[in-house]
């Protein structure tokens, strides 16, 4: 079972993994967009300031420029808030980056609802979306701290090409252990269970934890698996969920449409369809609130994915 | 690569590009034929003359690296490749053909010796040409990033965003070319989008600013040499072309920016070119 070691956010477990990278990989360099400090960048910054490089705020440019700091031989952070790196510049992203299939390493920071005040404008609920329908691409979205570190740090060490790696602002439940392998595109099974299936991604997948564990009182054995490999997404631990429990509920903080929840019934459809019921943002816009109100609003905690399971859970009797 | 410097000579090869640019376009049936031909020769003195390089062995570490953002140009860039020996000329024949290695826009992944960059789409190889820079500066390296792009094309904002962090950087390794036709797809760039006063807007930048004749040899390359033994910051060249260059109907006519010569036309053009040497 996961118990909750601390409370912090996952873009210092960015940081961690920049400044470490760093340490070990001469080549890695960071660019930065005016935000170096909150997007965790500073880590880095601070250790290697010859290595560190301001672009202000230009986004389209800082993926351009990461393009051409890839192909002198580094291998580049450009690092902004999500609905920037994945939105912004996406058409650099996509021919610059992706098409050269270069090893630029992209951060989307702040992503989701939980920016909490700053409300729609700097909440990025499409990016998962994006940045996993570009050729070359890997996306990572990990579960907490611990995660993102680790996660940042395979994606110059797992991946040759281009990876885009999503994380959070706020502070989050971290419950991994540094022991637990982290492999790019290798899902993660966190609970076993028979009856019912959440997948999720993100810190999601804490909430997805606790209302597995408050379910076992019903008696509804609930598995619970992180996906922290959008893309590529482990098929076969998303078939054999389905195949063993029939029913499959998806977590995420992003749009339903081209989400986790599409790429999990992506794999789905074409080999083992079952009901999968999506838990995320309903093609909506976010608003301005302390991050919790929101997720309580928008029904993204673990009481509404528990509550979910049970109405799921009824139907199939 | 030998440099070239007898100008006769150096007219020659524009002379055959223009000729492959022609033939390799009406072969193909589709593509962009008035700025090939406008860049016919920056492009033979770039790879005869200002650049090193080493044509059988691309991927050589010390080469100067060209950026090519305007990728629609691409024949001429073949052209230049092929004629300086990268590849046989008489695979220009397969120019935009499924399975050809010449891509409508340039595209590294076909597998073309001398493409540094896949690019074609506006304004981004700029920022490209920026971040390789930086590289090259950090590991104190020899060789220039030499970039290339359309008048048109500045009017793309993210061209002023890698304007700016060119100078912010100090890049004295870079060296940019506009391809000044003063001609886009709908008409001049004065009725399109008016992008003067060109060389006030670079210096305003922090950037050096040069200008040349795009089709007088000497002058391209005594330009890009002043350019490439300055102190410090980066430097754009205004190079004064004609969309369609060698081939009177054509030029300056911005029709001819994305269309290719009819198989009918191809020998009245060859014979044009020849003769306006």
């Amino acid at each position: 079972m996961f118990t909750l070691k601390q409370l912090k956010p996952t873009r210092f477990g960015f940081g961690e993994g920049l400044k470490s990278l760093g340490e070990k990989h001469p080549n890695v360099v960071a660019l930065g967009a005016d935000i170096t400090s909150s997007v965790s960048v500073n880590f880095f910054k601070e250790a290697f300031p010859d290595r560190f490089f301001s672009f202000g705020i230009a986004e389209q440019n800082i993926m351009g420029a990461a393009a051409g700091f890839a192909l002198g031989g580094k291998i580049p952070f450009a690092t902004t808030y999500a609905v920037f790196s994945a939105l912004r510049a996406t058409d650099q992203v996509r021919i610059s980056i992706c098409y050269n299939n270069l090893p630029v390493k992209i951060g989307g920071a702040h992503a989701g609802i939980s920016v909490g005040p700053d409300g729609a404008t700097h909440q990025a609920l499409e990016d998962i979306a994006i940045m996993r329908t570009l050729p070359n691409m890997t996306v990572l979205s990990p579960c907490d701290a611990t995660q993102t570190k680790r996660a940042t740090i395979a994606s110059v060490e797992q991946v040759n090409g281009p990876a885009y790696i999503r994380f959070g602002r706020e502070a989050v439940p971290d419950f991994t252990t540094e022991d637990l392998p982290f492999e790019v595109g290798k899902g993660q099974l966190l609970k076993e269970g028979q009856d019912i299936t959440i997948i999720a991604t993100g810190h999601l997948v804490w909430e997805a934890l606790q209302a597995a564990y408050r379910l076992e009182k019903q008696n509804i054995d609930v598995r619970v698996i992180n996906i922290h490999t959008i893309k590529p997404i482990d098929e076969e631990i998303i078939i054999k969920a389905a195949q063993e429990t029939g029913l499959i509920v998806t977590a995420e903080e992003h749009q339903i449409y081209g989400g986790l929840g599409s790429a999990v019934a992506e794999v789905l459809v074409k080999s083992n369809p079952v009901k999968v019921n999506m838990i995320g943002m309903n093609d909506q816009f976010g608003e301005s609130g302390k991050p919790e109100e929101l997720m309580q609003k928008y029904g993204l905690t673990s009481a509404h994915i528990a509550e979910k399971i049970i109405e799921i859970n009824k139907q199939k009797r | 690569m030998p440099v070239i410097n007898n100008i006769q000579e150096l007219k020659k090869i524009s002379l055959e590009i223009r000729k492959d640019v022609v033939r390799s376009l009406a072969e193909a049936g589709s593509g962009h034929l008035g700025g090939s031909l406008g860049l016919a020769d920056i492009f033979t003195c770039l790879y005869f003359n200002i650049l090193n390089h080493k044509p059988d062995n691309p991927d050589w570490k010390n080469r100067d690296r060209l950026i090519l953002s305007i990728g629609h140009v691409a024949p001429v860039f073949y052209a230049a490749l092929a004629h300086s020996g990268y590849f046989n000329p008489k695979e220009l024949m397969t120019l935009r053909r499924l399975g050809s290695r010449l891509q409508g826009h340039p595209g590294k992944e076909h597998g073309l010796p001398g493409i540094e960059l896949s690019a074609g789409s506006l304004g981004q190889g700029l920022s490209v040409a920026v971040g390789l820079a930086l590289a090259g500066k950090m590991d104190k390296k020899s060789w220039n990033v030499f970039s290339i792009h359309g008048d048109g094309e500045l009017q793309e904002g993210s061209i002023w965003e890698a304007v700016m962090s060119a100078s912010h950087h100090q890049l004295n390794n870079l060296v940019a070319l506009i391809d000044r036709n003063c001609v886009q797809i709908d008409g001049k760039n004065s009725d399109v989008m008016e992008i003067e006063p060109l060389k006030d807007k670079f210096q305003s930048f922090g950037w050096e600013v040069m200008a040349c004749n795009g089709h007088d040899h000497k002058d391209i390359i005594a330009t890009y040499q002043k350019a490439i033994n300055r102190k410090k910051g980066p430097v754009v060249i205004i190079a004064k072309t004609h969309m369609g260059k060698g081939i009177k109907s054509i030029e300056d006519d911005y029709h001819w920016h994305g269309k290719p010569p009819k198989p009918e036309q191809v020998n009245a053009f060859i014979k044009e070119l020849e003769q306006n040497q």
